[in-house]
């Protein structure tokens, strides 16, 4: 996986690892080589900064690590925004902040895979209806995160349920919607500081009822599932064609490279040839590029058991990888598929019905998605409701679980909503576990978690108390809401 | 009026089939005066509640069944919904909630008249969903849809035991959505709203009236005639200025109103509370989605209730997942809300707002026995229904999400 992100990477940003400086009277051409990278690294980079986090000592509390362990009276110590140690009877560093929280439950801070906030934000507006660049099927060229309206009250509210980072798609319209981009839940101006440094961005297609609803509603295709496989398979069949104009003018650039250094050598002086001319670049066909070679992560909205098969096949054609199928309401009926070709199924705990491929939907999807071996649950909200108590998913589904046999402890369930999204969203190695070195991304809750009645008592990202129940005067609230009376979501 | 009773009545008697249920050892939670009672037996026979106590001695024909402590509730109150009246949202062929006349503006037309009770489909795969997780009555709601009018037509409520005629007598509503998202029905401007409406009264009190722009036929004209002497009128609004005008319209023409939404109900809580007008909401309604529900917040129900508004739980367009109002209940308790208040608002609440709870809504003698037995706290999300029962009959525990269930557990995915 590594291996390949690294070799595609060098194929598409040959500028960037061309070979040694240029000299002599190739200088001007070979400069101009360089300064033609197809897609420079990171030109929207993230600018989140996480705070001077207090070293802080959370103890005696029941901590569900992510990682499948579950801890009785056990304490959590926060370093330089760092996990630094779980476990009992941690003694606290000179200085450190000693929360009491017995009685308390914590775990990692949640992550959701599928979320809409910022591009369809509240108040829903026309003028904010930025999720769906629906004019064409294939709009891998656009991304979400040039659309999100950082006011957005409900990443407040998200928040207040817990919510630490989170996957922004753009919507389902499309076969192919566009990039995704993953947020660090923390009040900013920009969405650029808030960015998950580091975290790949996400790819977000869609399969089933709404594309072709939507084209086909305008006499455009696709209006049948097959012009949906036909509008992928073109659009990722003309990608292969671009990666390969690009593969291409690798080699002849190092070509290039290889007569020029041999004039060099034979003090040659007659005149350089002309330099390798790239291809024009193609921002569609940049991004579907970028999910071939595994920079990108295939995220797809998809229901019924047959298209996710359809789905699968269709990565393995094109040689992608699938990370997530979103909604997922039949992946029940193919779990064992699903785990073996290590796709996640992100799902609701009970929603159903509203479109004929949500017909089949049953409250036992997300237990029986996590049932074989590999096999990746996720609970997704796709709503800025269902984003404020995916607690609340987890603790329907696991119970649902439990009552035909399923024997899901809370520390498995746990995994549904932090290790399991991280793994997903390729932030894995950064958050999602209780575990030394990671992002200090910690929930306390007023009891278990998995309760109707359960509330996010504190919320740290990176080790910075980013809410705090018992002292909310101080949270930070959208511009949006400054200066309207009674607004604000009381947490 | 009385004739109708009558017929309902022997609707029921060829379902209840005269059941006799003992049910004992429950904690059972009247939602009446008499509180929670721990221990307690509760007799079913002829589809009513016979007696409540504790140590009742099983009638010869009864059936028994050990609660074990488990927790009795009244049969849960599903919303405004279109159980039974949409199959699947968005395929039109199914969905029969609203009626769409795309009349233009200027040639305006309502249909009071339409009734959405009409539509429903006791033999809907919606019907069991819901009421095998203890919804044991819903409301069905006629919706304003794009194209369509403000003042979306009449409901009613339904049980769910799966019986042809389910509407339940003396609780049909007139339904009225106001506010800036039903502006397209009313030329653009919620003032517009007003403007039609009294355009509408004036009709109905000359019935006789000849124009050739009428809002109203004259069905339509004799549907609204019998709300505005005294009828029920559910008003879809959010914003505090316009459930302050509401109040004052409905006063003023004689009806009674129930707000429906009522995101910034709270800040009218005295004036609801002072003219008793109730208020069905969605508790988990905290974000100001339109700039009518600026003021929406989570503790919307609790100091609703502290201020002495009548409050029942409703979702709005959501009908496969009735259940989850449940879910609204225990988190409107985790924002304030006494729990015995939190269960009233989905069971005796409910049934006082829609004139049903001299039958419904309560564990006591005399009420229909719609009882639900549930393995836990009954708003927690981790508790199921064990065992419901409608009119004294247990309902099966089977639903077509069930059959799914059971099907794809044993492995049946054939790949």
């Amino acid at each position: 996986m590594r291996k390949i992100r690294t070799l595609l990477c060098c194929a598409l940003l040959i500028g960037a690892c061309a070979s040694p400086p240029p000299q002599n009277n190739q200088q001007d051409k070979q400069a101009e080589l360089v300064a033609v990278p197809p897609e420079p690294l990171n030109p929207y980079p993230s600018t989140y900064r996480a705070g001077t986090a207090t070293t802080t000592l959370i103890r005696g509390a029941t901590v569900l690590t992510g990682t499948g362990a579950r801890l009785d009276n056990a304490d959590v110590l926060i370093a330089n925004g760092k996990i630094e140690a779980v476990g009992p009877n941690l003694s606290a560093p000179a200085g450190a902040r000693v929360i009491d929280a017995s009685g308390r439950w914590v775990t990692p801070g949640l992550i959701d895979v599928h979320s809409h906030l910022g591009v369809y934000p509240s108040p829903g507006v026309n003028a904010h209806s930025d999720g769906n660049e629906a004019t064409d099927p294939v709009t891998a060229n656009v991304w979400s995160e040039h659309g999100i309206w950082p006011q957005d009250p409900g990443f407040q509210t998200a928040l207040e349920g817990g919510i630490t980072s989170l996957q922004i798609l753009p919507g389902s319209a499309n076969l192919i919607g566009g990039r995704a981009v993953t947020l660090k839940n923390v009040p900013a101006t920009t969405y650029q500081a808030m960015k998950f440094p580091n975290a790949p961005q996400g790819l977000k297609m869609a399969c089933g009822e709404n594309p072709k609803r939507v084209y086909g509603g305008q006499m455009r295709a696709p209006s049948t599932r097959m012009g949906n496989v036909a509008g992928y398979r073109q659009a990722f069949a003309d990608a292969q064609d671009y990666r390969e104009q690009w593969r291409k003018y690798e080699r002849d650039v190092a070509e290039y490279q290889k007569k020029g250094a041999e004039k060099k050598d034979k003090k040659d002086s007659e005149e350089a040839d002309e330099p390798p001319v790239p291809p024009k670049r193609d921002l569609k066909l940049e991004t579907l590029a970028g999910a071939m070679n595994g920079d990108i992560r295939v995220h797809i909205h998809c229901y019924r058991s047959d298209e996710m098969a359809i789905m699968v096949d269709l990565s393995k054609e094109f040689g992608f990888k699938i990370s997530a199928f979103h909604h997922a309401i039949e992946a029940y009926k193919i779990a064992d598929l699903l785990a073996a070709n290590g796709v996640c199924g992100a799902e609701w705990a009970d929603w159903w019905g509203s479109k004929m491929e949500m017909f089949d939907g049953i409250q036992e999807n997300i237990a029986l998605t996590d049932l074989p071996q590999g096999g990746c649950a996720i609970v997704h909200s796709d709503s800025d409701e269902g984003i404020q108590r995916l607690n609340q998913e987890a603790g329907k589904a696991m119970s649902r679980g439990n009552r035909v046999g399923l024997n899901i402890a809370p520390e498995r369930a746990i995994r549904w909503l932090t290790a399991n999204p991280a793994r997903a969203l390729g932030i894995d190695q950064f958050t999602g576990t209780l575990e030394q070195g990671k992002m200090a991304d910690v929930v306390i809750w007023n009891g278990t978690p998995f309760s109707v009645y359960a509330l996010a008592e504190q919320v740290f990202v990176d080790g910075q108390l980013e809410f705090d129940r018992a002292n909310p005067s101080p949270q930070p609230r959208s511009d949006f809401l400054l200066g309207q009376p009674g607004a604000g979501a009381q947490p | 009026m009385r004739k109708l009773i009558a017929i309902a009545l022997l609707g029921c008697a060829t379902l209840a089939n005269a059941q006799t249920v003992l049910i004992r050892g429950a904690t059972v939670h009247t939602v009446g005066e008499q509180g929670v009672l721990t221990n307690a037996d509760v007799l079913i026979r002829d589809g009513k509640i016979a007696a409540v106590g504790s140590g009742l001695s099983a009638p010869a024909d009864a059936t028994t069944v050990d609660a074990k402590g488990r927790a009795l509730t009244p049969g849960l109150f599903g919303g405004l919904s279109a159980i039974g009246v949409e199959e699947v949202s968005l395929e039109p062929t199914t969905a029969d909630a609203g009626i769409i006349l795309n009349a233009p503006p200027f040639e305006m037309q309502w249909r009071p008249e339409f009734d959405v009770t009409a539509a429903y489909n006791p033999r809907s795969v919606l019907v069991p969903v819901a009421r095998v997780e203890g919804l044991t009555w819903t409301v069905l709601a006629p919706a304003s849809a794009e194209g369509g009018t403000f003042v979306a037509g009449q409901g009613a409520a339904v049980t769910l035991d799966g019986r042809y005629d389910a509407v339940l007598t003396g609780s049909r509503s007139l339904f009225i959505n106001l506010g800036g998202n039903a502006n397209g029905m009313s030329a653009g401007s919620r003032a517009g709203q007003w403007m039609l409406l009294d355009q509408a009264i004036r009709e109905t009190r000359s019935p006789n009236a000849q124009d050739e722009h009428l809002l109203l036929h004259p069905a339509g004209r004799e549907a609204l005639a019998k709300y505005l002497a005294g009828g029920r009128v559910v008003f879809g609004v959010a914003r505090a200025a316009e459930i302050r005008r509401v109040i004052a319209f409905a006063k003023r023409y004689g009806m009674k109103p129930v707000i429906a939404g009522g995101a910034e109900a709270w800040v009218v809580a005295d004036e609801l509370a002072r003219e008793k007008v109730p208020v069905l909401l969605d508790a988990l309604e905290n974000l100001p989605y339109s700039f009518d529900g600026i003021g929406a917040r989570l503790d919307n129900a609790a100091l609703l209730q502290r201020a002495g508004v009548r409050i029942a739980f409703t979702q709005f367009n959501e009908s496969h997942n009735a259940r989850k109002v449940r879910q609204l209940a225990g988190n409107a308790v985790a924002h304030g809300l006494p729990k015995d208040a939190a269960l009233a608002a989905l069971t005796v609440q409910p049934a006082e707002i829609f004139g049903l709870a001299g039958e419904r809504g309560r564990i006591a003698r005399g009420q229909v026995a719609d009882l639900v037995l549930w393995n836990g706290d009954p708003l927690e999300v981790t508790s199921a229904a064990d065992q419901v029962w409608i009119a004294g009959r247990p309902v099966e525990m089977r639903s077509r999400q069930t059959e799914l269930r059971e099907r794809y557990l044993n492995g049946c995915s054939r790949l």
